[in-house]
Formats: structure tokens, sequence, C-alpha cells
């Protein structure tokens, strides 16, 4: 494995909640982790054993207490916090598990909102924005509001709004804990698309089934990787041009 | 590419705010009152002043008035019940009128006035009016117009000519289907001959007597020339009232003292109080300098700004409060999509910009509002009361100004305290 093609590669992160004294709270514990570009990794593990503390990290929400994370080759543990928001903006989008729409936004324009923060004209990628509503099939729902579709659809709508940017890689916190097992199916199936077109991914799940669809799951045990499957090698997988 | 980033910020402020239109709307309500009392409270006060100094500047600037006044302690004494016929000698006298003239340096001209209140008739017309017996110089001290035909001059002063310059209220009123002009008016039992029509304005020796001439127009003025004021009505003037009757001597009703400039106005005023002031014994007389006058409305204005601008100022703090009041809670609302915009990219400088950005629309937006309900309130003042309002540009500016700075100071510690909010705390709260 080419050292250079880890597209996150963490060493030795700690992550301690301070709440003063005993009860600190050291979420992370010393992980160390390489995720390739181009690979499909989920995480795994029980409640409270720092799942969504590697995530937030992973996507530059949250600094670590001690450690390092190079992000792309470029060491984010330490960035001020202007960089850190430039490269969640650049470099990953986020699915949540509650999908986190902007209400009182449009469809097109939730799916802007990155857009803006980049300094880029949302006229001159319009036409962009209306090719990612119709990938995750919602071309004919542009102008309605998140209270107006169904989660399933929401949670399109936020996929396509992790795209806009074109980041390095995708970050999904449960992505379908809301969803009932056939619009979740039908979310994982995007991101599945999203994979084979070269993206990174990076979900959190609780759910056998959906990490069966990564190349590699990791299961987390307080605040340490515990162990590691590997479903298939990723080169395996047939080669998809990116467009 | 920045232009069109703060149009669509702003357009997203207009946005939020009118996903809450009453909220907003009662926001800017403080603004907009605050706004509009600054406008017209200045337009208030800048038209009370303006009127104020321009009746002031009517008495000249460079004159100094002298005028008798009816000795107080004398005056009680009648009320307490006084012998009959008993006279009553006072005033500014024609020596006065000599000895400024002579000895204070600084003096141009000095012109004294009789003023005496008797009936004018023409025809069957009868009109309670001030004849004023005075000199040609008049025109030069008061820098009064002439509408039609000429003033005194000084060969009508010599061979104490039956003439007179009557107002042309006067003249309406006295010949409401004639031309005045060279009739003769009936004044006491003498008659005089109209030569000239003069422009009236609110003459000094109008505000001589207006308390005494309660109820008639100020404008019924009579102009003669001061030697027949002094044959034809002589110093003593008999005053008859119930059963009673007094007599009062006095030679000048008033003095109008025209200096060179004003720095002479200041040296000349208490040149003229001592020089008095050794010649009369009582306090027969009153000084007025319209310059001091004119310094004191200036002064009072300034106060009266003062205490106008505060509450003014107080109202628009008021205002302010209620944005930030309303912002703050706006942020706690909006908590979880400030995570979401954290998340998407927005740096802490894009949330202050957002929310800072409402705010002034709210303020500026209250600003306009304000700036048109504050030039329209002192319109509508002006058409119900006989108020005289002037709206300046600069009032307006400071006004709308201010408003902007409000948005601005207040909107500050909200959009801070959004964009200090840690993005996974923000994200994660309901
Ligand atoms: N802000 C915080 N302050 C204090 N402790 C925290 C904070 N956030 C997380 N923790 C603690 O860190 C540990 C890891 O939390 P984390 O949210 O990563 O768990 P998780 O694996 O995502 O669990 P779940 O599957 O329930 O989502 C937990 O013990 C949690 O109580
Ligand atoms: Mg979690």
């Amino acid at each position: 494995m080419p050292a250079d093609s880890a597209i996150i590669r963490i060493r030795d992160v700690e992550k301690r909640y301070v709440l003063g004294g005993e009860a600190d709270v050291l979420a992370l514990r010393g992980v160390n982790l390489d995720v390739e570009a181009g690979s499909y990794l989920a995480i795994m593990g029980p409640s409270g054993s720092g799942k969504s503390t590697m995530l937030n990290i992973l996507g530059c929400l949250d600094r670590p207490t001690a450690g390092r994370y190079f992000l792309g080759g470029e060491d984010v543990s330490r960035m001020p916090d202007d960089q850190l928001s430039e490269a969640r903006g650049l470099k990953i989008g986020f699915i949540f598990q509650s999908y986190n729409l902007i209400a009182q936004l449009t469809v097109l324009e939730n799916i802007q909102v990155p857009l803006l923060y980049q300094g880029k004209d949302v006229r001159t990628h319009l036409e962009s924005c209306l090719e990612l509503a119709k990938l995750v099939g919602l071309g004919d729902r542009l102008h309605h509001r998140p209270s107006q579709l169904s989660g399933g659809q929401q949670q399109r709508v936020a996929v396509a709004r992790s795209l806009v940017n074109n980041p390095l890689m995708i970050l999904a916190d449960e992505p379908t804990g809301n969803l009932d097992s056939k619009t979740g199916q039908e979310v994982l199936d995007l991101i599945d698309r999203l994979n084979e077109a070269g993206k990174t991914i990076v979900l959190v799940t609780h759910d056998d089934r959906v990490a069966s669809r990564a190349d590699r799951v990791i299961h987390m045990k307080d605040g340490l990787i515990d162990r590691e499957v590997v479903n298939r090698p990723m080169r395996a997988r047939p080669a998809v041009s990116s467009s | 590419m920045l232009t069109f980033q703060f149009v669509s910020t702003v357009r997203l402020g207009i946005k939020s705010l009118m996903l809450h239109k009453l909220r907003s709307a009662l926001t800017m309500l403080g603004i907009i009152f605050g706004v509009c009392s600054v406008i017209a409270m200045l337009a208030i006060g800048e038209g009370a002043s303006y009127e104020a100094q321009e009746a002031i500047k009517n008495l000249g600037s460079n004159n100094i008035l002298l005028r008798s006044l009816k000795p107080p302690d004398q005056a009680r004494q009648q009320a307490g019940g006084s012998p009959r016929g008993m006279q009553l000698a006072y005033g500014l006298t024609y020596e006065d009128g000599a000895r400024i003239q002579s000895t204070i340096p600084g003096v141009n001209r000095v012109l004294p006035m009789r003023i005496i209140r008797e009936n004018v008739r023409f025809d069957r017309n009868e009109i309670p009016c001030q004849v004023i017996g005075t000199l040609p110089s008049y025109m030069a001290v008061t820098g009064a117009g002439i509408v039609r035909g000429r003033f005194l001059a000084h060969l009508d002063e010599q061979h104490a000519e039956n003439v007179c310059v009557i107002t042309t209220g006067l003249a309406r009123r006295l010949f409401p289907h004639l031309d005045p002009m060279q009739h003769a008016v009936k004044i006491d039992t003498f008659y005089y001959r109209i030569i000239g029509i003069l422009q009236e304005r609110s003459q000094p020796e109008q505000r001589t007597q207006a308390g005494a001439m309660e109820g008639q127009p100020l404008d019924n003025n009579v102009y003669i020339p001061l030697s027949v004021s002094r044959t034809r009505f002589g110093e003593t003037l008999i005053r008859r009232s119930a059963g009673s009757f007094e007599a009062e001597e006095v030679q000048l009703h008033q003095i109008t003292v025209q200096m060179q400039n004003l720095a002479s106005v200041e040296t000349a005023d208490p040149q003229i109080r001592t020089l008095l002031g050794r010649f009369h014994d009582q306090n027969d007389y009153e000084i007025i300098v319209p310059l001091q006058l004119l310094r004191q409305a200036e002064q009072t204005k300034r106060i009266f700004n003062i205490v106008l601008g505060s509450i003014a100022a107080i109202s628009l703090l008021v205002g302010g409060i209620g944005i930030m009041n309303i912002m703050l809670a706006t942020v706690t609302e909006r908590t979880r999509e400030i995570g979401i915009r954290r998340a998407l990219g927005a740096k802490r400088r894009d949330i202050t910009t957002q929310f800072l950005v409402e705010t002034v629309v709210l303020s500026v937006g209250g600003g306009l509002v304000g700036v048109l309900v504050g030039v329209l309130t002192p319109l509508v003042v002006s058409q119900l009361t006989t108020m005289k309002t002037i709206v300046t540009v600069w009032s307006v500016l400071l006004a709308f100004g201010i408003s902007g700075a409000v948005g601005i100071v207040f909107g500050l510690y909200p959009a801070s305290a959004a964009a200090k909010l840690d993005p996974i705390e923000a994200l994660r709260h309901e």
C-alpha cells in the first residue's frame, strides 16, 4: 500500500472531554488508522465507544486533544478554526442521521449552501446543482422545502449537498438510522454509486447489513479500534472512471 | 464576486426576517419611533428657534433699544387708589438721546420715537392705532421697506407738516375700496395727509405695547413727524378711566441706538447703562440688546437640541435593546442551523456577518420607515398648528446614521455569540 494513497492518516489520536478532575471522559485513547483514497470504510461498535467522536475528528468538526491527523497529506490536528472550516467545506461532505437541512431554504438552495462559503457564484454552478438534484432523484422537487419532503427524500438532498464542492470524502454518521429499511437501502445504493465513482466513504452504523457494503469494517470499543474486518480488497472492485 | 455574496447575504437576511413578519415588524417599531422622534423633534425645535431668531434679527443686531417703562413703585401706588389728577413724569428724554449721540463712541444714529395710542379715522372707519412720531432716519435704522410713495422727510419734520405714512395692513382696513394715497386721515382732531405706505413686519415698536394693544392687530401703525407729534399731542397724555383720570408725562417712548458694528454694540451696552443710570433716579426705562437676545436664543437652542437629542437617543437605545433581545432569541432558536452551516464550511466570520446583516437590515429598514414618518410628522404638525417646523438634511442623516449604528452596535454581541458556538454542540442542539 503506497503511503501517499492514504487520504486519512491518524496517529495516536486521543480525545479527552474535560469535565473537571475524575469526571474527564477519554472518548478516544490513542487510535491509529489509515484510509486509502477511494475506499469504503464502515465504523461499528457499541454505543459510547467513540464512533461519533472519531467521525467528528475525521470531519474536522473537532480537534484531537493528542496525536496527529493528516487529511490528504496535510496535518489538520493543530489547524486554526478558519482553516478547519475551509477544509470542511472543500474536502469533506457530511451526511447526518437527522438530515440537517436548513428549514427555510428550498431543496435547490440547500444544495447550494456549501458553494456560498467557498465564495463560489451559485449562478455559474447552477447546472451542476441541477445535475446533482437529478442524480438523487429530486429533479422535480427543486423548490420544495424540507418539511414538504419524506425522510428518505431529505436524506437524498443531504447526499446531493455533500457532493456540491466535489469533496475528497463523504462522512456519514448513521445515515439510515431514521429511515425504514427500504428507503435506507435507496440512500445506501446512492452512496455505493458514489464510492464506485471514486469517492472515499466513511460510514458509522449499528447495522451489519449496512456495514457489509463496505470494503473494510472497523469495530470500536472503549475509544480504541478493537478489531478490523476486510470484506474484500479494494482493488478487486471494478474500476470506474470518475466523472 | 464579493458584491454578489453580499447581496445574497442581505437577501438571506431579509428572507429569515420574513419568516417572522410580526416579530420583525415589532422589533423595527422601536427604531421607527426613535428615528421619527429624532427628526420630528429637531424639526420642531429648529422651527421654533428660527422664528425667535427672525424676530430678534428684525430688531436689528446692530441696534440697542431703550424703552420707557412706567416705574413699578408708582404703578403700585396708583393701584392703591391715587389722588385724582395726579401726574406722572417718567421715561426717556430728548436729552438722553442727545447725550448718547455725543458721548458714546461708535454710535451711528440715534432714533427717537413717541408712541401714542389713538384712533385713526377715515370716512366711517375708525381703527385704534399706534401713532408713532419719529424721524426720517427711521428707515435707515430699522431697514423697513416702503411700498408706495415715500417716508417722512426732513422738510416734513422742519415744517411740522401734517403728513403720515401708514402700514399696508392699516391701509387695507382703513381704505377697503379706495386708493389711500393723498387722502387725509383724522387723528384726534387733526387731519394728516397720507404720503406713503410702509411694508409691515414685526416692527420693534409694535412689541412695545403688545400687551396694551391686546386683541388688536399689531400692524396698525401711523408714522408722523416727531415735531408734529410733540406739538399736536404735547408731552402730557391724559387717560380717563372709570371716574378718575391719570396724566402721564413722557417725552420719548423709545430710543433706538444704531451702532456702527457688532463690536461697538458690546462696548456701548455698559456705557449706555452707566450714562442713563446717572440721569434717571428711578427705574423708568429698559435696555434691550438684540445681539444678546440672539446669543441667548442660540444658547437656548443648543440646550433644547441637547435635551431633544437625549430623549431621542434614549428611544433609539431602547429600540436597539429590543433588537438585541430578539436577535439573541433568534440565535438560540437557530443554533442548529448555525451548526449545519459551520459543518458545511462556514467560517466564524460568515456566521457573524449573517446575523449582523440581519440586525442591520432590521434597524436600517426601521430607519428608512422612521425617516419617512419623521419627515411627514412635522408637516402634519405645522398643518394642524401654527407651529413652524424645519426638517434639516443633517437631522435626517443623523437619525438614519444612528439607526445603522444601533444595528451594528446591538447586533455585534448576538452575532459574535452565534459565531462562537461550537459546531458539534450546535449540531446536537434540538
Ligand atoms: N461533549 C461531550 N462531553 C463529554 N463527554 C462526551 C461528549 N461527547 C461525547 N462524550 C462521551 O464520549 C464517549 C463517546 O461518545 P460518542 O458519541 O463518540 O459515542 P458513539 O460511539 O457515537 O455512541 P452512539 O452509538 O450511541 O452514537 C461517550 O462516553 C460520551 O459520553
Ligand atoms: Mg454516535
